[in-house]
């Protein structure tokens, strides 16, 4: 990986706008700027389409003969089955609101990162052949035919966004970029185009459960450990029940949060919680990816991933499904799952249900999947948790929304309410990078590669900028978030601009608050990092104890 | 830019020429009743076109907190669960412009004190949405005016309409504040586009044609009004004999007056082929018109592919020893699958 500028030299080197008509600027495919392609094997193995070797940089992609018929064809098609695509094609009015809306845009200032001109890539082939006047004019109404030049720049620029929507939430016609690029990524995957960081884990998540690839017998293993860290900590190890028929709750959370750093540490607080409220429920190491990298890729993708969740349910007798923290698994979840695989199976109730409070999560009813941080909220509220928050007062914490949850689904209020109970010191970050409004970390929809670094540090600028203002004027020191991806892409990203911040999940910090029953005096945290507030003649006392 | 000013020019240009020449049919009776009908069969043309393809995801932009648990309160107006809600929704977005009142202008700074390094200051930005509000409802206002010339007798709101326009009693005929606003509302849009680098980026004749265009109408229609003075008797003779298909002779009626209508009469023509489809697009748009209760209530995608998955039993039969080995319960264990 090259080097990075610094902050002030990173925002100083983005370059001014093209002196030509952005038609006639093609993209650079220089080291840095692109994300590797997915390997020829991995795409045969899913029955992609039209798989094959490429390189990004090379001048020849080795595209299939009849390229431009299938993308034409691939465009008709999804112009068919998707209203929103003819729409967002035909209403724009180029009123530039979108324009620095967009995170990649602020941090590259190249214009093709507009939200705006990320359409009109797409929207001027669409003239050529669907508008009466740009099949007259062509070029002097802005459209233009399908060459080689212009499947590049779509590749360049559908892998520049991260699907996260805060453009749409201010365009006055609610003109979705995501649904854009989504079909973009689409399109380019009908000629064999992908890249290896998305679709490996599409790969591992269809075969083997997880992204990762882990299989079963390891991945009880690794849960294992994470539950013999919770004893040294807690002196209680939590159940770890697998694959378990006949319990009420099937529980699917994404599996980086197994894997890597800091996620695990809101796994461990995922196991302490349902050890202490005893809850009836199971994991699934068939269904043990909560995250749908097919979401990055084609609807059907999504769908086919997303299948196993309701699957997996019906063969356990699962009355619900518990989901853990993520981004992206909550915008399938919310906004497609039903759509895709639904009717949720017979066996399942007809409202979820808390069994710890008797809360009925009614705005549920159709999916049967509630959201962690909603049934979090539910126990604090009626008083079912034994907290002490100020174990958490080592930290000055602030809270990310991700995209997905935030704008796909308005989990807001939810996050927080936890957050409150659970940590003494909360300081929002300024309010236009907040709640509906965030910004993304900068490399989600699978643009969390290490190739791109500083792709992303530019993309995650305004993140970056916004944590970094709290922690000089507040002092915040830590980060909490409610997704996997961020969990991984925004530890480098706060190193990057506000160094010595830390990132978290919020499940963490439940736990390193709750007080379970019949627990050791806790002197760590989850980290095994020291309390604070616990004297040092204690510690040893206890460590003699023991 | 100037290829569109030229184009209106030449429109203009034409339809005086011809009407000076004895056209006068032409551009006032042909060609209005041509854009009528286009305009109309090419908007439900196109509104037809979105309403073949179907809606197979619901997903609404929640621009504010969900419906989920009784103590958290929802933010009904911007995450609807409702049809009384999406409706409201609906209404804010076409009436007021909710979303663009939203607008932020970020300004990204290489060094600020506050964070000792780079920061992005974002700043509220209400000029768009003040204009594009004024542009709209002027007008809407004009337009209504029009009927004037459409009915016989006046229906009474418009002569109050016309009232609460001329109140400010300057000028005779009294100046219209409606006219006034809407040709400064479209120079301030067209000056956007102009001046600001990122507009001037992104501005494709598509753009500048309608705006210049506009200023055509309203530049022809203040003119007639205050300068050029046509007599408003006349002309209403005239246009009530379109109105009843019984056209009569445009003699008489000044130039500027078919300059007017024809560039009227090209707006609608160019209406429905072009961005201006926004006004019948943003009811369509599923980012705003679905009810955030996707969890709730579950939408039905017609086209909706077979399930295709890669199955538990395909997956036991993958990894059945290493589950056993290591505890993991099975449909079949095995010894049994071996068999």
């Amino acid at each position: 990986m090259a080097k990075l500028p610094t902050p002030q030299e990173l925002v100083a080197s983005r370059p001014d706008f093209p002196e030509q008509d952005w038609l006639d600027v093609k993209p650079q495919f220089t080291p840095g700027s692109y994300c590797y392609p997915a390997k020829k094997e991995t795409m045969e193995l899913l029955h992609m389409p039209n798989p094959h070797d490429w390189d990004p940089a090379a001048e020849d992609w080795n595209l299939p003969e009849d390229w431009e018929k299938i993308l034409c064809d691939a465009f008709a098609e999804r112009l068919e089955k998707h209203r929103s695509l003819k729409l967002f094609m035909d209403i724009c009015v180029r009123c530039g609101a979108c324009a620095d809306k967009c995170h990649f845009f602020l941090g590259t200032n190249d214009p093709k990162n507009m939200p705006v001109l990320r359409a009109e890539l797409l929207r001027s082939l669409y003239r050529r052949d669907y508008t009466m006047l740009g099949k007259i004019l062509g070029k002097k109404v802005g459209a233009r035919g399908w060459d080689k030049d212009v499947v590049k720049e779509l590749f360049y620029y559908a892998y520049q966004c991260t699907e996260c929507r805060r453009c749409s939430l201010f365009c006055p016609y609610g003109i979705d970029t995501a649904e854009i690029t989504a079909i973009v990524r689409e399109l380019l995957h009908e000629v064999g185009l992908g890249i290896h960081w998305i679709m490996d884990p599409v790969k591992n998540c269809s075969f083997t459960g997880n992204h990762l690839g882990i299989q079963p017998h390891s991945f009880v293993e690794i849960v294992e450990m994470l539950a013999d860290d919770c004893e040294t900590i807690t002196g209680i190890r939590p159940k770890t029940p697998f694959n378990e028929k006949g319990h009420e709750i099937l529980f699917i959370t994404p599996s980086g949060d197994v894997f890597a750093d800091p996620g695990i540490y809101t796994f461990m607080g995922y196991l302490m919680l349902f050890h202490e409220l005893d809850l009836d429920y199971t994991f699934s190491t068939y269904a043990s990816e909560g995250g749908n990298f097919g979401s990055f890729t084609t609807f059907n993708m999504a769908k086919k991933l997303n299948a196993k969740m309701y699957a997996e349910a019906e063969r356990l007798g699962a009355k619900w499904i518990l989901g853990g923290e993520c981004g992206h698994m909550w915008r399938v979840i919310n906004q497609y799952m039903a759509t895709y695989n639904g009717p949720a199976p017979s066996c399942m109730m007809d409202v979820p249900t808390s069994p710890i409070t008797g809360t009925k999560f009614t705005n549920a009813a159709a999916t049967k999947m509630v959201h962690i941080t909603e049934f979090t909220a539910d126990l604090i509220k009626h008083n079912k948790l034994n907290l002490d928050p100020s174990r958490n007062d080592h930290i000055i914490t602030t809270f990310h929304d991700s995209c997905n949850p935030a704008r796909g689904m308005g989990l807001l209020e939810e996050p927080r309410y936890v957050l409150k109970a659970v940590c003494n010191n909360f300081v929002e970050m300024p309010e236009n990078t907040i709640r509906e409004q965030t910004f993304c970390c900068g490399a989600g929809s699978g643009l969390n590669t290490e190739e791109i670094m500083e792709l992303r540090m530019r993309s995650g600028m305004p993140r970056g900028n916004a944590l970094r203002y709290v922690q000089e004027k507040y002092g915040v020191n830590h980060m909490a978030c409610v997704c996997a991806i961020d969990r991984a892409t925004l530890p480098p990203l706060a190193n990057y601009w506000a160094p010595g911040v830390t990132v978290s999940g919020l499940h963490e910090l439940v736990a390193n608050a709750l007080v379970m029953k019949g627990e050791c005096k806790r002197t760590m945290d989850l980290r095994q990092e020291d309390l604070p507030n616990v004297e040092p003649d204690e510690t040893e006392t206890q460590v003699e104890g023991q | 830019m100037f290829a569109s000013l030229l184009v209106v020019a030449i429109i203009g240009a034409i339809a005086w020429a011809g009407s000076a020449v004895g056209l006068g049919v032409l551009f006032g009776v042909v060609l209005p009743y041509v854009a009528v009908a286009a305009f109309f069969v090419g908007v439900i043309w196109r509104m037809v076109y979105w309403a073949k393809s179907p809606v197979p995801f619901a997903i609404p932009t929640t621009g504010g907190q969900e419906r989920s648990l009784d103590f958290i309160k929802q933010a009904k107006w911007d995450c609807p669960t409702t049809t009384f809600g999406v409706v409201r929704r609906m209404f804010l977005e076409v009436v007021f412009f909710r979303s663009l009142f939203r607008n932020t202008c970020a300004d990204v700074r290489e060094f600020d004190e506050v964070n000792n390094g780079p920061r992005t200051i974002y700043f509220s930005s209400k000029w768009l949405w003040v204009f594009s509000l004024l542009f709209h409802y002027c007008f809407l206002l004009v337009f209504i005016r029009h009927f004037r010339f459409f009915m016989d007798p006046v229906c009474p709101v418009i002569t109050w309409i016309e009232t609460i326009d001329g109140i400010m009693q300057v000028g005779a005929p009294r100046f219209f504040w409606t006219g006034g606003l809407l040709l400064c509302a479209l120079l301030f849009l067209l000056a956007r586009r102009a001046f600001n680098q990122r507009l001037r980026y992104i501005s494709l004749p598509n753009d500048y044609f309608p705006l210049f265009l506009l200023i055509g109408i309203v530049g022809t229609g203040i003119c007639l009004r205050y300068f050029d003075k046509t007599d408003i008797a006349q002309v209403k003779v005239f246009i009530m004999g379109l109105v009843h298909f019984a056209p009569v002779s445009a003699d008489g009626i000044n130039a500027l007056f078919f300059v007017h209508l024809t560039l009227v009469s090209v707006l609608l023509l160019y209406f429905p082929f072009s961005k201006l489809m926004h006004m019948a697009g943003i009811f369509f748009s599923p980012t705003r018109n679905l009810p955030c209760n996707t969890r709730e209530v579950r939408h039905v995608n017609p086209w909706n592919p077979p399930k295709q998955f890669y199955t538990y039993a395909e997956y036991e039969d993958a990894f059945r020893d290493a589950m056993a080995d290591a505890g993991l319960p099975l449909e079949k264990q095995p010894e049994k699958a071996a068999e």
